[in-house]
Parts: structure tokens; C-alpha cells; sequence
């Protein structure tokens, strides 16, 4: 399988901050990998440093190529990070967008196209958070970076968010580093799982197989 | 028409008008008379100094003389700037930025007027060119502190939206562009005003100051025109080359937001 991701000897590092669990991980196209551990254990602060959002010490290769090849804004266009709280710059939802979510996608989140033409201080929560998402594939990343996505949703629309992420990666052999809390959860995306724990970063072994071989 | 020269004994009688204020400040327990006598006594102290110092400068009008005076009022005026910035640039860097967008735009601007405007003999003849780079100086250092201040406290405000864009892959000028454009804007808004209303609302200093010294009234129009277009040249010189900058600097190789350059508390927490 081939290696979208490349993290050796990795770790998030922040003036004045304790940095993250040192990590050497691999991630190939298309597979889903979770990420878990106690609040303040440096989820967010790592998949941010992966982003090359925060500074980084370690090596980092997209496609094999290492990062110093790509620019900041060409890595982290690649490399998406979608924060679990999304922020808004412009008045109208469908101006974040580089190119126009096609009404398929909208569809499968539970989401009508006139959302487009909303005020974004007048979505919910968890309509921003779907949007947020979109907003993040618009630009064909390679690497999804999903920063606990499933926060506010309720669990229907959370569902439906899983199988959209797992049949876009899937069809873009793209990869995803996901965030999240809920062992459920983990047991219906996760090709992989790993826990921060105690400053390292450890494989959770799992008795089922996962959500994809199954189909 | 010649000068009406005053007397200390009109100075006396013009501070007898502070003294009322400060005396009605107590009387109603403004809070505000302390302050109020202790500028007082500065606006006197600081103006018979520098009244001193010009007076040896003008008898003793050497080049040295003149930048050594120049480059204490920049140091001041960049001492300000810094001052009036709620999350001002740490380190040297920000004091750098500070004098140097100073520099460029008031020292630039003074040189240019003193060579193509005004020509004196000698260009630096400092009857001429210390009052000019003063009032320039003085405007640039307003618009600088402006923009800077409009430009960090917008970028620690807005830092989700800015880190928002840059994660979709939007360069760090694309994430900043508004902020910048605000800016720019919120320093130029006193310049702007003023021009605007120049001779209808207010007559500006320099002018009446001319015209008590016995100036006929248009010639002093012409030269209140010059200093305000050379006021406008510096400062939006000087804001947009700070503010330009200072954005730069708020990201760092990776284009990355840096906003741990900026002294204040990390918000991050």
C-alpha cells in the first residue's frame, strides 16, 4: 500500500510548553487512524504541529516528499486540519469555499444547499461543524486532520459524517488522522487506533476488525 | 504687523486658568487635579527646556548638532509608539519596527521637503528642518501607533479565523488582507480628518502660529498646505511600511501565526 503520511521521531514543540509524545507513524492511502487519550495529553497541539500549524522537531513526508519541499500554505492545504471549533471570516457561508461543495455532499451530511447562502453567525453548532469539514475537502487535501469532528453533532448526523469521511477516503486514497473519545466510534472508523498515553503514543490492540474489511 | 512679545507675567495669568479648573476638579471631586497641575507643570518645564535647547542649536546650527537632536526626538517618538500599543512586537524586533517605520517615514519625508520644497541654506539649517521632522515625526508616530495597535489586537482577536484560513492553505497575506486593509485604514483616519477639515473647522497650529508671528495670512495658507501633504507622505509611509511588516513578523518561515512574538499574555493559555 502506498504511504501518504510519513511522521518519524515527531513531536509538537511550543515555547515554553512541555512538547507532545514523540511519534514515528506511518499512514497509508486510504486509512482511517484514530488517536485517543486523556484530555491535556497534546491531541490537538500534535495534529496542529502536523498541520505545520505549531512549530514541529522530527520529520514529516507527505507523499514521500518531505515537508521542507512544500511551502507552509502548500502543506497545510495538503495536510487539512479541521479544528473541533470552526471559525468564520466572511459574512456568507458559501464564500469559505474554494470550490462549491457539490449537493451530493451536502446531501449525505444532512444539509440543504441554501445553507450556502446563510449568514454564518446564524448556523448552529453542528451545522458549522459539517460545513467546516466540507470547507476543508473543497481544496483536496491528501491528509484529513479531524480534530474530535463529531463534537456537536447528534448521533445520526455523526454517522453520517463517519461514512462520508470513510467513502471519501476510500475513493481519493487519500488518509485520515481522526481524533475521538468514543470507543464506539473508534471501533466503526479506525482502520488503526492509537492512545497518547504517559507521553508516548501506543498501538490499542483490537480484538474486532474494523469497520472497512468488513465491507 | 510685528510680534506681540509676551511677558512671563501672561504666562502667570494663562496658568491662573488651569489653576481654576484644577480648583473646580476638587471642589467636585473629579479626580482629576493632580494630574491635571502635574502636566501643567510639565507643558511648562518641558517647553522652556527645549526652548533652551533650540535657542543653542539655532546659534550653533552644525550638522551634528541637528541629527544629535534628531535622533533624541526619534528615540523618544519610538519610546511612544511602543507605549501606546496594547500587545506591542517583544524584543528588540519591536522596538526595530517601531523607529525604523518611524525613521524611513519622517526622516525620509524631512530630507526630501528640505532638498526639493523648502531649500534652505543649509539644508539642515535647523530653523527649518528640526520644527518640520518634529511635526512629521509627531503625525508619524500617531498613525504608526494606530495601525500597529489596530493590527495586534486584531490578529489576537481574530486568531481563529486567521489559523482557520491558513489550515485551508490561504498564504499568511491572503489570512491577513482585511486586517491589514482595517488597519491601514483605522491609522490614516486622523490625517485624512484633518485635511478635510483644515480651514472650515479648525485652523491648524502651524498656520495660526505663523499668522500671530505676523505671516501674512496666504503665505501661511502655502505653507500649512506643503506641511500637510508632507504629514500625510509620512504617515502613510510610515503606517503602511510598519504595518506591512508587523504583519510579516506576527508569521514566521512556515507561515505560521507567531503570536507569542507579541508581549502580552500567550492567549492560547
Amino acid at each position: 500500500m502506498t504511504t501518504v503520511l510519513e511522521l518519524e521521531k515527531f513531536a509538537a514543540r511550543r515555547a515554553g510548553a512541555d512538547s507532545t509524545a514523540v511519534v514515528s507513524m506511518a499512514v497509508s492511502a486510504g486509512e482511517v487512524v484514530s488517536l485517543s487519550g486523556p484530555s491535556g495529553c497534546g491531541k490537538t497541539l500534535f495534529l496542529r504541529a502536523v498541520a505545520d500549524l505549531d512549530p514541529c522537531v522530527g520529520r514529516a513526508l507527505l507523499d514521500r516528499l518531505e515537508r521542507r519541499l512544500y511551502t507552509g500554505p502548500e502543506w497545510r492545504r495538503r495536510v487539512a486540519y479541521v479544528a473541533t471549533e470552526s471559525a468564520w471570516w466572511s459574512a456568507r457561508a458559501g464564500d469559505h469555499f474554494a470550490t462549491s461543495p457539490d449537493v451530493d455532499m451536502l446531501a449525505q451530511l444532512g444539509l440543504a444547499e441554501t445553507i450556502l447562502k446563510q449568514n454564518t453567525s446564524r448556523l448552529s453548532t453542528g451545522e458549522r461543524q459539517r460545513l467546516a469539514l466540507l470547507r476543508s475537502l473543497s481544496t483536496e487535501p491528501r491528509v484529513l486532520l479531524l480534530d474530535e469532528p463529531t463534537a456537536s453533532l447528534d448521533r445520526e448526523s455523526a454517522l453520517r459524517m463517519e461514512s462520508l469521511v470513510r467513502r471519501w477516503v476510500r475513493a481519493s486514497a487519500t488518509a485520515v488522522l481522526w481524533v475521538c473519545h468514543d470507543r464506539n466510534q473508534r471501533a466503526r472508523i479506525a482502520d488503526r487506533a492509537f492512545e497518547f498515553h504517559d507521553n508516548t503514543l501506543r498501538d490499542i490492540p483490537r480484538p474486532e476488525r474494523s469497520w472497512a474489511s468488513s465491507h | 504687523m510685528g510680534v506681540i512679545a509676551l511677558t512671563y507675567h501672561d504666562l502667570l495669568l494663562s496658568a491662573v486658568l488651569v489653576l481654576l479648573l484644577a480648583a473646580v476638579s476638587i471642589a467636585l471631586s473629579l479626580g482629576i487635579a493632580q494630574g491635571l497641575l502635574i502636566a501643567g507643570v510639565r507643558t511648562v518645564v518641558q517647553l522652556l527646556l527645549v526652548g533652551q535647547v533650540l535657542k543653542v542649536l539655532f546659534e550653533n546650527a552644525s550638522l551634528t548638532w541637528v541629527v544629535l537632536m534628531a535622533l533624541v526626538m526619534l528615540a523618544v517618538a519610538t519610546r511612544e509608539v511602543g507605549a501606546r500599543q496594547t500587545n506591542p512586537m517583544s524584543g528588540l524586533w519591536g522596538i526595530g519596527l517601531n523607529a525604523g517605520a518611524l525613521f524611513v517615514s519622517s526622516f525620509g519625508v524631512t530630507v526630501l521637503a528640505l532638498f526639493v520644497v523648502l531649500k534652505p541654506q543649509p539644508w539642515y539649517m535647523p530653523q527649518y528642518a528640526v520644527p518640520l521632522l518634529g511635526m512629521l515625526l509627531g503625525n508619524a508616530m500617531t498613525a504608526i501607533a494606530l495601525g500597529l495597535d489596530r493590527l495586534t489586537s486584531a490578529a489576537v482577536r481574530q486568531r481563529n479565523q486567521i489559523e482557520a484560513r491558513l489550515a485551508l492553505g490561504h498564504p499568511w497575506r491572503r489570512a491577513m488582507t482585511d486586517i491589514q486593509r482595517d488597519s491601514v485604514h483605522v491609522a490614516l483616519v486622523p490625517i485624512v480628518n484633518a485635511m478635510a477639515a483644515a480651514g472650515v473647522v479648525s485652523l491648524p497650529g502651524m498656520m495660526t502660529g505663523q499668522i500671530l508671528a505676523g505671516i501674512p495670512p496666504l503665505e501661511a495658507v502655502k505653507y500649512q498646505i506643503v506641511i500637510m501633504f508632507l504629514i500625510a507622505g509620512a504617515s502613510g509611509l510610515g503606517a503602511l511600511s510598519a504595518i506591512y511588516l508587523g504583519a510579516r513578523r506576527l508569521f514566521d518561515d512556515r507561515q505560521r501565526l507567531r503570536l507569542e512574538r507579541l508581549r502580552a499574555d500567550d492567549p492560547r493559555g
